[in-house]
């Protein structure tokens, strides 16, 4: 059989809208407004010849096709290639890219090791470091907004808060980037990351070995699971590895897009200064805005349906979350930046048994910073371009150029 | 028709309407009804959506769903035999008249 980027070739039912954009193009990926707005507007359910895949990206159809995990699952692989019929690049993530009952497992001894309460533990060093870090950058003239702020951040608390004792910042950033990489086409970022990968995942692996751990992280937390005998400790290793895969890159980008957001809506920060109990649902106003995870695939599991049309078993379906966080007939002004706007139901972190089981520590993170910078910052300016770095899944800042403002 | 009501901390009743389907959660929020965050919008991994449900409910509402218990033991307020995160609970017919009390602090 021939497959078409890693997917069976699929033939769409002829009442299907076709939609000729290329959305992985490098252009689209360092704008995806129009290709955003174009798909909505094709119908409910396209066909994207480039790919020979479906899409949606109304809100409705999005979030009913993200959440409904048994027709449209995930252990076939959350990009283009199906894991039924290609071997994937790495081992399938255990949590990610898996289907109950398998998945309800490892949910499980993730879900504990990222609650609300444990969150509740670490936000101390959240607030101290985030402190000492904005007292630093607030005494320079001008910040690159990426590598001094959003990749500084996460790569010192996230590690502390795993429990590792190796720490090499730029393969822990660049390991998410590579993963996200990995499910779109075979293009430019793709092989880029795929030319990298052994390295960065060969000392990921190694630095997810128990030893390698302290005993009082959540690393810790997972290993101990497999010592009461939820999991296998070899898929202790794994889910320390998602921890790597899905924390990291994933929270940068949370940062750079809000600072993003705040530099160009300068009424919204003065907003968020005035009202300080708006600093979370800001956070999730950045993420419905920026979409930080833009596009995830599913596979049809069986011959099924989307708002009426037929779709067959094996039929790969783009699920653009960025698309669905811009859908006017979900949001009214979804074009608009309000930091009031409390946006509960964006798909940014995934809808179902797939949302980000990370979520909790994302929010915390991002509170912790956001209230320093609320407090001590007046103005969060741009002093250049910013410059967006294209990902097949994830929409990131490469550059940030900002100048900080005390009060 | 499916009509829930919400009792807020301090006694207050909302009875509003529910579509069949949605959840308790998201009903409490397409009507305005205070008293409920939902952060996480329904993926059971925020705990900022608990109630508890009437007693003359429980059975109706059902069981608590796997890993939910987690979760709820993660809550603001105090865990009780009635708690549920109302993100879990699927409105039906059979349904029609639920209380549930909103707790003191969500989130
Ligand atoms: S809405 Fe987050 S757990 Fe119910």
């Amino acid at each position: 059989m021939t497959l078409i980027e890693g997917h069976r070739s699929l033939t769409p039912d002829a009442g299907i809208p076709v939609l000729d954009i290329d959305p992985y193009a490098d252009a689209t990926l360092r704008n995806p407004t129009p290709y955003y707005t174009a798909l909505r507007d094709a119908g409910p359910l396209v066909y994207v010849p480039h790919y020979n895949v479906l899409a949606v990206g109304r809100y409705e159809e999005t979030r009913q096709t993200f959440s409904d995990h048994e027709t449209f699952v995930s252990s076939r692989g959350i990009g283009l290639n199906d894991f039924n019929l290609e071997k994937p690049w790495r081992p399938p993530s255990i949590i990610l890219e898996v289907d109950p009952p398998d998945h309800t497992k490892t949910r499980k001894v993730m879900s504990k090791a990222l609650s609300p309460k444990v969150v509740r533990t670490l936000m101390d060093d959240f607030l101290a470091t985030a402190e000492a870090l904005v007292d630093r950058l607030l005494e320079q003239s001008e910040i690159e907004g990426v590598a001094d702020l959003a990749e500084a951040f996460p790569t010192a608390v996230f590690p502390r808060a795993v429990g590792m004792k190796d720490v090499n910042p730029r393969h822990l950033v660049d390991y998410g980037a590579i993963v996200f990489n990995a499910v779109g086409p075979d293009n430019s970022p793709r092989r880029q990351a795929m030319s990298r990968a052994a390295e960065v995942g060969g000392w990921i692996s190694a630095a997810c070995a128990r030893g390698r751990l302290t005993d009082d992280g959540l690393g810790a937390q997972v290993y101990a699971a497999a010592d009461a005998g939820e999991i296998t400790s070899d898929e202790a290793g794994m889910l320390v590895r998602s921890f790597l895969s899905a924390g990291v890159d994933t929270t940068v980008t949370g940062i750079g897009n809000a600072l993003w957001c705040f530099s160009q809506n300068p009424s919204q920060w003065e907003a968020l200064k005035a009202d300080p109990s708006l600093v979370r649902p800001s956070f999730e106003e950045v993420l419905r805005y920026t979409s930080p995870v833009h596009t995830f695939l599913r596979t049809a599991n069986i011959d099924t349906h989307i708002a009426d049309h037929p779709v067959p078993e094996g039929a790969k379906i783009m699920c653009v979350l960025g698309a669905a966080n811009m859908d006017p007939v979900k949001w009214g002004d979804p074009d608009v930046f309000r930091v009031d706007r409390r946006p509960t139901g964006h798909m940014a972190f995934g809808a179902g048994i797939h949302g980000c089981v990370g979520q909790n520590i994302a929010r915390g993170e991002l509170e912790a910073l956001l209230s320093v910078l609320a407090r001590k910052v007046a103005r969060i300016e741009p002093a250049g371009d910013a410059v967006w770095r294209p990902n097949n899944a994830i929409r990131a800042l490469d550059r940030l150029p900002l100048k900080l403002i005390p009060n | 028709m499916i009509k829930v009501t919400y009792i807020q901390p301090d006694g207050r009743e909302a009875t509003v309407k529910a579509r069949p389907g949605d959840s308790v959660m998201q009903t409490a929020l397409n009507n305005n009804v205070p008293g409920i965050i939902a952060e996480c919008g329904g993926s059971m991994a925020c705990a900022t959506c608990h109630v508890y449900v009437a007693e003359a409910w429980q059975t109706q509402a059902g069981a608590r769903k796997d890993g939910e218990e987690d979760m709820l033991d993660c809550a603001m307020s105090e865990m009780r035999d009635t708690s549920r995160l109302s993100c879990q609970i699927k409105l039906t017919e059979a349904l029609d008249g639920l209380r549930v009390y909103l707790p003191e602090e969500q989130g």
